[in-house]
């Protein structure tokens, strides 16, 4: 300690570069455990069940269908992430998921209202409804508990009573564009023939193929730049070795994943949705000070409000943000299934809570990332759809999953509590 | 005679920090044995390994205990051998009574159901013990922080204690208070308790200890005999390493136009809402002026402080603030903030900082528009900021990325002042300012305070230590149950005279 507290700081820098403060790989590996711990945990249980269902987890189609079945989790975990980070929960997403998809089919079924009229309506809607639980928890001060509890009754209930009890639809098809919609390529179908006979698909969609590169090529960099940058000013750096290993298995996958679906149908509509949605709202957590004040709220909301922040505010806007999210999912939702039933986003808002707690959130508050929610859902996603295949009954599902969180929440503790 | 405890050659590694290094001293039987040392020296940890905080393995070297080894494997089994240690923060549950704190985890009970009756038999007698006379049933957070720190020392004496650590006791103690404490430790040592303290109050440490050892980044210097004519001084050269003659910087005041002035302030109770808290009180700062408000434990210092600040505490304030002449909109934290004022909390824990962050995140806290640009943060200038006041301040860390509940008491502190000092207030407030800083590091304060205060900012200095305030302020108002009792220059100023004034109100 001695040493180390009186150096000054460009001596730091100095050491870091020859070495000297650098961690070790073993120590750097138990204080990042939790970051790494997730996306090897992601990669084992995709080999594994790759494995358990010969071959057809990693299909085409599937990885298609995965990202169309897990797509509206993720948006929703996207705000549920930060309401949670924020020190609350919100438990209506499930239903008011739900509820949205039903006003979606009575406005385009039964009134006939144009897709483009009723759209920005559902998610005008969904953050009304987020305006109305989250009044009472920043204002009044009312646990966001007991508040979307009430919501989640309430919207289920809703539902019911817009649908009269049945089922609604089928939608119109610019409608059902909104989830199974695929990106269309810029070359004509015959102009990629011969790279798809090479490959040996029916398709390949140089679309997707390209931006996936170009995203690979982005990631990597931007690590770099990134990296130079914390070297610069002596940041406790990522060991060379870890960065690359790490780069490498996320390109490789992003890689592997695009030529996946170049080789099907190209991107779904939904994943470029989600992907630009991910990417915003990693960027505004890490890089905005409207990010750095979500976390200062939930770490500690006294100290937050003292030093000038509007606490009420934000929390206000968190559940606001959390509605149009879950209003979007619930348009998503309607689409890929086309119809509306009353049933729609039961249960789901725990699927959503799950993946948050999977990727390293805090029930205290202050503590999530993105990313981190981003991977726990497909965590989530990659088990449902592998024991899906296995022809896992669901009982079975529903506890390997719940043991699954379980696990990961102790694991978490557990890192926390070795750390001191 | 032989040690009660012997501690030898500990080393104590965090991430990136050596926390102890090879540290050894030997307690004897019946003595108050007093640890000092600066800010992050490592007391507190050292205390930690002993009381198995710090279970056994998770550091080098070895505990002597009554002449034998200990392995300690948590804080049960230190205690099941008479050693009890009161952490440098309280850990009494706020909204249980007295004698339920005090029998926590040790309830007088048979077969689960609590007997009450002993329990409260009990606990009268420990209170009387200790010299207190509050029931025992009265809820804890009902009680001041100088009676909730001899609650956790009737509650230690409640487990047989035959060794007592105290981390920083009196450090939100006023004076009376500590002396109460203090005159406790040595009754205790007369029925032959053995005790360890540790202080930054060197007056209280030559007052009660025996023996002092002190520890200088994470290395022990000596143990020294307290009795053998030991000055504050010679405690001081120990622990910092060279001679220091003043306690406060030198400085000619240059006093300018009025700067801020609250007039007719009054401010109710948030919840008792009969209960008015701070009446009719005007005053003023001048541009280079520091002014100090004395008063007692609960007078309203806080309360008036916090209710001008962005009304962030009481209901129905009223009255008017003007800066420079003109009226300036305080009622919300954000407004105070742009307006020139900022607040350093007395209690950095609760609402000073995000303890889950790092050094970084909080230093710029109250200031992210100077980091960033469109709402986008510019990380180097944030890391930077964060760099330039961790030199300035001289904050004990191996850098700023390092999470603020890691650091120790005093260094946190720093931080909660470094990320006030950011805001580049016109006026600062200060509570408590240098509650639990070691000697060298107030002298960096008051140097901080003064050039502030040279720059023609106006500084409000609220302290519970009255020859900081008479050492730093050019006028000290006296504050007693809510309202002034008095004012006057700090050089007619005297800690009777103080004293006198809140009395006779
Ligand atoms: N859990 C931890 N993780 C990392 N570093 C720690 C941890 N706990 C303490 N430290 C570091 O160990 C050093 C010693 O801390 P300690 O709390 O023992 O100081 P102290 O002497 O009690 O100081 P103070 O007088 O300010 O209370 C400090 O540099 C501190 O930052
Ligand atoms: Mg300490």
């Amino acid at each position: 300690m001695t040493t180390e507290t009186q150096t000054p700081a460009d001596e730091q820098t100095g050491g870091q570069t020859s070495g000297q403060t650098t961690m070790s790989i073993g120590s750097y590996l138990t204080h990042h455990l939790r970051d790494y711990g997730l996306l090897f945990a992601l990669i084992v249980i995709m080999v594994f069940f790759q494995a358990m269902t010969h071959g057809t987890l990693m299909r085409p189609v599937n990885i298609t269908n995965l990202f169309l079945q897990n797509s509206y989790i993720i948006i929703m975990a996207l705000g549920m992430l930060i309401v949670i980070v924020a020190g609350h929960i919100d438990l209506s997403v499930g239903s008011v998921m739900g509820f949205i998809g039903a006003f979606a089919a009575v406005m385009i079924v039964n009134y006939d209202l144009p897709v483009l009229v009723t759209v920005p309506a559902a998610l005008i809607l969904g953050g009304l409804i987020g305006a109305a639980q989250g009044y009472w928890v920043a204002y009044w001060k009312i646990p966001s508990f007991i508040v979307t509890l009430a919501g989640m009754l309430v919207f289920r209930g809703a539902s019911l009573l817009l649908l009269n009890g049945q089922s609604v639809g089928p939608f119109p098809r610019n409608f059902q564009l909104l989830s199974t919609g695929f990106i269309p390529d810029i070359l004509p179908r015959a102009a990629t023939k011969p790279l798809a006979t090479a490959v040996g698909s029916f398709n390949f969609n140089v679309l997707a193929m390209g931006v996936g590169i170009i995203l690979a090529m982005a990631i990597v960099y931007l690590g770099m730049r990134a990296r130079a940058r914390a070297r610069q000013y002596g940041m406790e750096g990522e060991p060379a070795a870890f960065f690359w290993v790490r780069n490498i298995i996320v390109i490789g996958a992003l890689l592997f994943l695009t030529f996946k679906l170049a080789t099907f149908r190209g991107f779904p509509n939904v994943l470029v949705t989600m992907g630009i949605l991910i990417a915003i709202y990693a960027f505004v957590t890490e890089n905005t000070t409207l990010g750095r004040r979500i976390y200062a709220l939930g770490g500690n909301v006294k100290a937050a409000k003292l030093s000038g922040i509007k606490t009420e505010r934000l929390t206000f806007f968190a559940f606001v943000n959390m509605g149009v999210l879950a209003a979007l999912a619930g348009l998503i939702f309607a689409a890929r299934l086309n119809t509306a039933t009353p049933k729609a986003g039961f249960g789901m808002e725990l699927d959503v809570i799950a993946a948050v707690f999977i990727g390293g959130a805090s029930m205290s508050g202050g503590v999530g990332k993105i990313v981190g929610a981003v991977v726990g859902a497909f965590i989530m996603g990659v088990m449902n759809n592998g024991m899906s295949i296995m022809g896992i009954g669901i009982d079975y599902q529903q506890m390997i999953k719940g043991l699954v969180l379980l696990a990961a929440v102790i694991f978490d503790v557990y890192n926390k509590q070795k750390q001191g | 005679m032989t040690p009660i405890l012997e501690m030898r050659g500990i080393t104590k590694t965090f991430p990136g920090v050596k926390a102890l290094d090879d540290v050894s001293f030997k307690v004897m039987p019946g003595e108050i044995h007093a640890i000092c040392g600066e800010n992050g020296a490592g007391k507190s940890t050292l205390m930690k390994v002993l009381s198995g905080v710090y279970p056994h393995g998770t550091y080098e070297g070895e505990i002597f205990y009554e002449g034998e080894p200990m392995a300690f494997s948590g804080i049960h089994d230190s205690e099941a051998r008479g050693i009890i240690i009161i952490h440098q923060e309280l850990a009494l549950v706020p909204l249980l009574s007295i004698a339920e704190n005090i029998f926590l985890g040790n309830e007088r009970a048979s077969g689960g159901v609590i007997n009450w009756h002993e329990t409260m038999q009990r606990t009268q007698a420990l209170l009387r013990k200790v010299g207190l006379t509050e029931a025992p049933g009265t809820m804890v957070d009902k009680i001041g922080v100088g009676k909730q720190q001899l609650v956790e020392i009737a509650k230690a004496l409640s487990k047989d204690v035959k060794l007592l650590i105290l981390d920083e006791p009196t450090a939100a103690l006023q004076e009376n208070d500590s002396r109460k404490l203090l005159d406790l430790m040595l009754e205790l040592k007369a029925q032959g308790v053995t005790s360890i303290i540790i202080s930054h109050k060197l007056n209280e440490v030559r007052y009660v200890a025996d023996t002092v050892t002190v520890i200088r980044d994470g290395r022990t210097v000596g143990t020294r005999d307290a009795h053998a004519g030991l000055s504050e001084n010679d405690i001081v050269r120990d622990m910092v390493g060279r001679d220091m003659t003043h306690r406060f910087p030198d400085r000619t005041p240059k006093i300018g136009e009025l700067l801020l002035e609250v007039a007719d302030w009054n401010v109710w109770h948030p919840e008792h809402k009969d209960r008015k808290v701070i009446e009719d009180i005007s005053f003023n700062v001048r541009a280079g002026e520091v002014v100090g408000i004395a008063g007692l434990m609960g007078s309203g210092r806080t309360e008036l402080a916090m209710s001008i600040f962005g009304q962030s505490w009481g209901r129905n304030i009223s009255g008017n603030v003007k800066l420079r002449g003109k009226p300036i909109d305080v009622s919300k934290v954000d407004r105070a903030i742009a307006a020139g004022l900022s607040y350093v909390t007395e209690d950095r824990k609760a609402l000073g900082l995000i303890l889950d962050e790092t050094i970084k995140f909080n230093t710029s806290l109250a200031r992210l528009e100077a980091v960033s640009k469109n709402g986008i943060l510019d990380d180097m200038r944030d890391t930077e900021v964060a760099e330039r006041y961790r030199k300035a301040m001289r904050t004990r860390t191996p850098g700023v990325f390092q999470k603020v509940s890691n650091l120790s008491g005093g260094n946190q502190q720093k931080v909660v002042l470094a990320k006030w000092l950011f805001t580049e207030p016109e006026v600062l407030i200060l509570d408590e300012p240098t509650r639990g800083i070691d000697v060298g590091a107030k002298y960096e304060i008051y140097t901080i305070i003064n050039e502030l205060a040279a720059q023609g900012k106006g500084v409000v200095v609220i302290s519970s230590e009255m020859p900081e305030l008479l050492g730093m302020c050019d006028r000290i108002y006296v504050m007693n149950e809510g309202s002034f009792v008095g004012e006057m220059p700090a050089a007619e100023a005297s800690q009777e005279r103080i004293m006198s004034l809140i009395v006779t109100e």
